[in-house]
Formats: structure tokens, C-alpha cells, sequence
């Protein structure tokens, strides 16, 4: 699957780490990396972080 | 936000009826965080700033899973019919149902002044924010009455956009009830260090008109006597549950919606609450039924909810675990990202786990960047609430916090 996250929005905020630790983690400096391509047996776990993120800054390509 | 998660819950939870989502504003739904910070603060030089511009900056995605659901918007829920399975429209249309969530939310609280009415502000909506918006310039007095979440994050917008702010809180202390005194003052003292004025143990008793045009706000005039030149008043005073469309269906409304575990509202199969509405009790807080107005309990209580109500329909047996969402929040002021876990509010006292909220600010509030702030119930931690957390310190005391609530329900 597909993920994009909004750089412009994101305020590390780390939930999306909380939810899915596999596909999203804060770095030393608090910023966020993720994996752009991840498995499609990480579905539900970014649907949960697209949905916890209070900015709203994930985005599922739902194709 | 909870109408919204909750249908997508349903759906994705194989709910194949039709769901149809009321609500009282004609927008889809959005994000309101962004209300207090981003809105109010954005460049003022968009001459094409447009409803629909703000809307879609703060709007939710739509998942494609959502895509049959259908929409009654700006036409609010006034009468329901619990028995007969009907609600009422505000347009008289009447809905029936099989299932009924209860996501209709708060309202603001008003505060009770004659006098004056132009200037005077709430922040719950977008037309709020973007009615306020319009009205904060560099120099423009502004008064916050509440010292809450909303109304500090308010004044610091305010303040970062050159206006002259007041907070009149009637507690002793900004942010008392849900972070106590110690961390209460220490956000007063960022307020204070970056030129809000803070006035505490007072209300406004009196607004002024202006000589010019009585209508419009010019001063107002506090319980102790006090008179504030004003040109905006923000009341950021608390908020009333939208309950008043399930009247006369023998239900318990003296706060919000009364629910059990799996969000039924009173034990009725069919019909279930979520969001700021719902009145229901955790097991990991002594299982007295409560609301909690945290950004993170649509999504939680709407998951819960739907499986509860989708059990229902399909005549078979509900979730089986505790319900028992951790409470997760976060307020940005002045640069500080304060993040909290768990119910501070629940403490009787604190201790500070990390950092020194002493600390001065008076140079930079980031002084206090990595506090920690440890909130108990006797020896039991039920809360955590920290600074600019590193992603390490954060991690370690969220996971304090939900170990100390899962010995709770395994006691």
C-alpha cells in the first residue's frame, strides 16, 4: 500500500508511532520517518494512525 | 468527528444497511484543533480567504469506504423517539431507524451579559474561528474569559499576533482543574513572560459599549472592580451537551448521555453514544460514569460503539473485553507541546519526575522543555502530563501510565 504523510502538517505529535510502530517512528530529534510502501498486512494498523493523527496528516492511497 | 468515525466504523465492521449521518453544520466535518491555533493564526494577506478554503484545510479525509453514506447537514436533530425509533429533523423530516448513534456533541456556554453583544466571541466552529480571526490585529485588546485548554491556546495565538490579552480565569489558577495548581502556575508564568496579563479568582461582571456605538464592546469591568479597555471578548467557558432532542424519552441528560461499557446509552441495544456526549464509566477509573472532552475519544468510543451497536443487529454477542481508552491530550502554547496521558485531574498530589517547573521562563519558555509531571492517587499513578517530551521520554511515561490503569482492571 501506499502512504503519504504531509510534511507541512506534521507537528510530531508521534501518534501514528503509537499505532503503527512498524510503518511510523520519531527519530532522535522528534521528527517523524515512515516507510512509504509498507505491506498490505499494516492496513488496519495506518488506518488507526491516519485516523489518531491530530493534524490529520496521513494519507492512504485507498486504490 | 464522532458521527464520522462512527460510520466508518460501521462499515468497516461489514455493517451493508444504510447509514445516514445528521449534523447541525452545513460543513462535512473537520478538524477543530486546528480552530485555536492554525486558523486563527494564519497570514492575513489571503484577500481570497473563502469558507471553503478554511474547509478544506481543516476538513477529514473521506474514505472511500464511506462513499454510500448519506448526508443531513445543517439541518440538526430537534426530537427523537426512542420507542417509536424515529428522530426529527429540524427541517421535519422524520428518520427511522434500526440503529442510532449519539454524536450530536457541545455547544459553547455562554456567559450571562446584558449589554454589548458585537465583539464578544466563542471558538467551537470554523465560522467562530474565522469570525475571530477577522477581528485579531497587532494591538487589538482582547479579553479570555476561561482559562482552560481553549482559552490558553487562544491568548497565545493572540498574543503571537501582537494583541494586547487578558485571561480572566475564576479559579485561582489557568488550567487548575484538569493539570492542577503546581503546572497551572507554571503555564501562567509562560503567559505571563510572553506579556499576557492573567487575572485570577475573578470574572467579568459588566460589559461597556462604546460612547461612539453602545452596540460594539469597548471595556469590561470585573468582579473585583477592575476595568479592561476591550475590543474582543472570547468566552471560553465550558460547554453544554447537545441533549435536548432526547428529551421525553425517560432518559438520564443531567450530563451528556448516560452509557454503559460497550456505549449503550442506558442499556438500550440499539442505540449507542460517542464523543463528548457520552456519559460512560472505565474500569480503570473506579467505573463512575464520566464524559471526556479529549480529541482522541470519537475515534476511541466510536470503534467501540459501532461493534457494540453492529453485535446488536446482527442478534449476536458484543465485544467481550473492558472498554477502557486511554485518555491522551495536548496543548500547544507559546512553543511548549504539553502531552498528557491518563486523568490528572483524578490526583491528589503530584511530583515532579523530570525537569523543574520553577524553572524561569522569562527569557524562553523552552526552560521547561522535558518536565515531567507524575500525578497519583495515593501511591497509583493515573496520569502523566509533560513538555516538549522527547519521543523516548514520552513513550516511557505513556506506557507508565497504561501499565498503572491495566493493574486496575487485573486487581
Amino acid at each position: 500500500m501506499d502512504v503519504r504523510v504531509d510534511y507541512g502538517m506534521c507537528q510530531d505529535h508521534g501518534q501514528c508511532a503509537i499505532a503503527a510502530p512498524k510503518v511510523f517512528q520519531m527519530d532522535d530529534d522528534g521528527k517523524l520517518v515512515y516507510d512509504k510502501h509498507p505491506d498490505d498486512s499494516q492496513r488496519d494498523e495506518v488506518e488507526e494512525a491516519a485516523d489518531v493523527c491530530p493534524v490529520q496528516a496521513i494519507f492512504l492511497d485507498e486504490s | 468527528m464522532g458521527g464520522l468515525r462512527a460510520a466508518e466504523q460501521l462499515i468497516a465492521n461489514k455493517f451493508d444497511g444504510i447509514v445516514t449521518i445528521v449534523g447541525d453544520e452545513k460543513h462535512m466535518p473537520y478538524n477543530r484543533p486546528p480552530l485555536s491555533k492554525d486558523v486563527l493564526a494564519a497570514e492575513r494577506d489571503e484577500q481570497n480567504s473563502t469558507l471553503d478554503h478554511w474547509h478544506s484545510s481543516v476538513a477529514f479525509r473521506q474514505r472511500k469506504s464511506i462513499a454510500d453514506v448519506r448526508w443531513r447537514l445543517g439541518s440538526p436533530a430537534v426530537s427523537s423517539d426512542l420507542t417509536a425509533k424515529t428522530v426529527t429533523l429540524a427541517d421535519g423530516e422524520v428518520l427511522h431507524y434500526d440503529g442510532l448513534v449519539v454524536a450530536t456533541g457541545l455547544r459553547p456556554r455562554r456567559l450571562d451579559l446584558p449589554g454589548p453583544q458585537s465583539g464578544r466571541h466563542v471558538i467551537r466552529t470554523l465560522d467562530d474561528a474565522i469570525g475571530l480571526r477577522a477581528e485579531l490585529q497587532p494591538g487589538t485588546r482582547v479579553i479570555v474569559v476561561g482559562g482552560g485548554f481553549i482559552g490558553c491556546e487562544t491568548a497565545a495565538t493572540a498574543r503571537k499576533l501582537g494583541c494586547e490579552v487578558h485571561i480572566v480565569e475564576p479559579m485561582a489558577v489557568p488550567m487548575i482543574r484538569p493539570l492542577g495548581e503546581e503546572f497551572g502556575n507554571a503555564l501562567r508564568r509562560v503567559h505571563e513572560a510572553s506579556g499576557v496579563h492573567v487575572h485570577t479568582g475573578v470574572s467579568v461582571e459588566e460589559t461597556v459599549g462604546g460612547a461612539d456605538d453602545p452596540s460594539r464592546l469597548s471595556a469590561v469591568i470585573l468582579t473585583d472592580g477592575t476595568r479592561l479597555g476591550a475590543d474582543v471578548l472570547i468566552e471560553s467557558v465550558g460547554s453544554h451537551p447537545n441533549v435536548e432532542w432526547l428529551d421525553g424519552n425517560d432518559l438520564d441528560l443531567s450530563n451528556g448521555v448516560l452509557c454503559d461499557n460497550h456505549m449503550r446509552v442506558e442499556s438500550r441495544p440499539d442505540v449507542v453514544a460517542v464523543g463528548d456526549i457520552a456519559r460512560f464509566p472505565d474500569p480503570a477509573t473506579g467505573n463512575i460514569p464520566r464524559r471526556i472532552e479529549h480529541w482522541c475519544i470519537p475515534t476511541d468510543t466510536a470503534k467501540r460503539a459501532a461493534a457494540t451497536l453492529i453485535a446488536h443487529l446482527s442478534d449476536e454477542p458484543g465485544p467481550d473485553v473492558p472498554f477502557s481508552p486511554l485518555p491522551s491530550f495536548w496543548s500547544d502554547q507559546f512553543g511548549l507541546r504539553l502531552q498528557g496521558y491518563g486523568s490528572p485531574g483524578d490526583a491528589d498530589h503530584i511530583s515532579v519526575l523530570e525537569g523543574d517547573l520553577a524553572a524561569p521562563v522569562d527569557q524562553d519558555p523552552s526552560a521547561l522543555d522535558g518536565t515531567v509531571v507524575g500525578y497519583y492517587q495515593g501511591s497509583r499513578l493515573v496520569g502523566v502530563v509533560m513538555l516538549s517530551p522527547s519521543p523516548v521520554t514520552a513513550r516511557k511515561y505513556r506506557e507508565a501510565v497504561e501499565t498503572s490503569r491495566a493493574a486496575v482492571l487485573t486487581a
